[in-house]
């Protein structure tokens, strides 16, 4: 059978699944609706949350991305999990204690303010929008690679079933989805890394092939004697203070983004949230650690089925003019010689991969079979839907739970906030999609926002108003603003071209930074004046330093020992 | 700090929140440790000495730090579940009423 009727069968199959589970676990209220009815054990939320959390930038694009950067990939690899740490240690169980459904609920109550509560739910908006329209792009991308469809369709394909589960389930539907949809992501991830580390190397698991084989120096040397950086030397790419700052933008970010927040309220207690934060970076960890070892072999068997091969010789092999066709292999015999040099200057280089063909042509360049590559094709479209219904999800409940019912209309009945939910679910999947079929030139740009936003805005003010009982109303929004603002001119100045059209950026730099790290700088300020700011104004109301002191500390028996 | 309106905390209580902030401190320590010192600020020295097949630096860098998060993270949570059991502590969210207005205890 032939790799793409196979994507069919396993996209079929797959697809079939979540749209079941959608259905059998749909919510009846808004509290299965938000969070799942609080009843999600750790191991599965931890899937979910692996799941909600790894898009289709971690799937398809990361391990090219680290391909390509060799060491400076790493601010990928500690940035988007050296924040479950800070997930882990400083939000989670905390959250969870406080216990409703949304990161505005946290910070509106904390900081008794509506305003607050307003900015954290424009953030929110903000953030998944940015997001969510890069998801749905990837999966047209993906069908139109295996499926043989036009982009458009795949995009309208994958918003219909998102539209179905996520309105269905809400968050229960959404999470028991997202369970399935990791095992499908990681199985597919895994088995095309297990089979080439074991024919490159000898050894069947990837990180153990990586770390003891001579794989990555073999690599290494490679690029070298073709002029092209040396893959494990640090900072080729980027500066040390860039890695340094994107790696702290990335970390701070992925703590204070409000899809994955949320779901640490979906637990049943404080200590299934430090439970599942747990389960998360192991479930991520799995890929994680994969990723670059699949960037090395990849790489490794790029070069050498491509460099001083004939032109002729390499197009017999089926899956070159297949990603020829798309644009994004481009193979050109410049000099005329019948066979193919890859050298670091544009001018003779004869051979151009796009980074996002990495892992989705692994099986295939490795030559495994067709049932492997179909499961690739699925595993890719399960990271996207999954993190699309996590995006849509926050950004309706930012509207219908903290716009509409908090602010708006306090006295909405159940029914009055599900059917809400539910409309605004359906407009996120129409706004949603546009952007996939018409996306922003600067889709790509703006994720190094979104998460810059998270950083600079809602990560201090969640942590102050744990850590700092005495961080009030007037520090926190001051705190807010300067941080939220400061980042957003730097980031609109760094990236003018893409925005603006402008020829040359307004702004190469703050200070050495570049707009994937300036969040940092943001986040700094936001720390210093919202120290500054409370200290000079009241202390907030006795009953939210209560709040505060309940939120961090559990009830205790009398005696030591007498746990119930 | 201003403890004066509020409803005073246990001795325990008190002893509660510093044992945990004091584990937070320890553990984001090593975490910065990890991640900042041995994977970026010492790279370059990092860069000569070899851990297996692969340059030090780059192993903290893209293996060796993810492994000491899940490991952090797996303390935590152990560490925690004893301080829980030792103190006696007993689960109580805050609101769970769909509501949310209220904040009862």
């Amino acid at each position: 059978m032939s790799a793409e009727t196979l994507t069919m069968i396993l996209v079929v199959l797959t697809f079939g699944a979540y749209i079941y589970i959608g259905w059998w676990a749909k919510a009846k209220d808004t509290s299965s609706f938000f969070v799942a009815g609080k009843g999600i054990p750790a191991v599965a939320n931890g899937a979910a949350i692996a799941a909600d959390w790894m898009s289709a930038a971690s799937f398809i694009s990361m391990a090219g991305l680290i391909a390509f950067m060799g060491y400076d990939g790493t601010i990928y690899l500690m940035g988007w999990t050296g924040g479950y740490v800070l997930l882990a240690l400083l939000l989670a169980p905390y959250l969870r204690k406080f216990g409703r459904y949304t990161v505005p609920d946290f910070v509106g109550d904390r900081y008794y303010s509506n305003g607050v509560r307003a900015v954290a739910a424009i953030a929110t908006i903000f953030i998944s929008l940015t997001y969510v329209a890069g998801q749905m792009r990837g999966v047209g991308i993906v069908f139109s690679r295996y499926l043989q469809v036009d982009i458009i369709v795949g995009v309208l394909i994958g918003m219909a079933i998102v539209a179905f589960f996520a309105v269905m389930g809400g968050m229960k539907g959404i999470t028991w989805t997202q369970v399935i949809q990791y095992f499908v992501l990681i199985i597919a991830y895994l088995i095309p890394a297990v089979a080439i580390a074991l024919q490159l190397t000898g050894n069947p698991i990837p990180q153990l092939a990586l770390t003891f084989s001579d794989i990555a120096q073999r690599l290494s040397d490679l690029q070298l004697e073709l002029g092209l950086k040396e893959y494990l030397a640090p900072f080729q790419d980027l500066s040390a203070i860039n890695v340094f700052a994107v790696t702290l933008a990335l970390m701070v970010g992925t703590a204070g983004l409000p899809h994955v927040i949320t779901r640490f309220y979906t637990v049943k207690s404080v200590r299934a949230a430090r439970y599942s934060a747990l389960w998360a970076i192991v479930f991520i960890g799995l890929l994680y650690t994969t990723a670059p070892a699949i960037g090395v072999f990849a790489k490794y068997n790029l070069i050498n089925s491509f460099h001083n091969q004939t032109l002729d010789q390499v197009r017999t092999e089926a899956w070159v003019p297949k990603w020829e066709s798309t644009g994004l292999l481009q193979l050109e015999d410049k000099n005329g010689d019948g066979t193919l040099q890859l050298t670091p200057d544009a001018a003779t280089n004869e051979v151009i991969i796009d980074k996002d063909i990495i892992v989705l042509s692994t099986p295939e360049v490795a030559q495994l079979s067709p049932f492997i590559i179909a499961l690739v094709a699925a595993g890719g479209l399960a990271a996207a839907l999954s993190t699309a219904s996590g995006l849509l999800l926050a950004m309706s409940s930012a509207v219908s739970h903290d716009f509409y019912y908090r602010i708006l209309k306090p006295n909405a009945t159940e029914q009055q906030r599900l059917r809400v939910s539910r409309i605004m679910i359906f407009l996120s999947v129409l706004v949603a999609g546009y952007f996939g079929i018409y996306p922003p030139g600067f889709v790509g740009e703006v994720v190094a926002f979104a998460f810059g936003l998270a950083a600079a805005s809602l990560f201090p003010a969640i942590f102050l108003g744990i850590f700092d009982k005495r961080m009030n109303r007037e520090g926190a929004v001051s705190g807010i603003l300067i941080g939220l603002i400061f980042t957003f001119v730097m980031i609109l100045l760094m990236r003018s071209p893409q925005i603006f059209g402008t020829e040359e950026p307004i702004l190469s730099s703050f200070l050495g930074i570049n707009a994937q790290g300036v969040g940092v700088v943001g986040m700094i300020l936001n720390f210093v004046v919202a120290y500054i700011v409370s200290r000079a104004t009241a202390a907030p109301p006795a009953e939210i330093q209560q709040m505060v002191e309940d939120i961090r500390t559990p009830e205790l028996a009398d005696s030591p020992g007498q746990a119930s | 700090m201003d403890d004066r309106q509020t409803r005073d905390l246990t001795e325990k209580q008190k002893i509660y929140w510093k044992k945990n902030t004091r584990l937070i401190q320890g553990l984001m320590v090593i975490w910065a440790l990890v991640s900042y010192v041995a994977a970026i600020v010492l790279a370059v020295p990092f860069h000569n000495i070899s851990f297996f097949g692969l340059p030090l630096a780059f192993w903290f860098a893209q293996q060796g730090s993810i492994l000491v998060f899940i490991v952090l993270i797996w303390y935590y949570a152990k560490r925690m579940d004893t301080l829980d059991k030792e103190f006696g502590a007993r689960e109580v969210i805050l609101s769970d009423q769909s509501t949310g207005k209220e904040v009862s205890h």
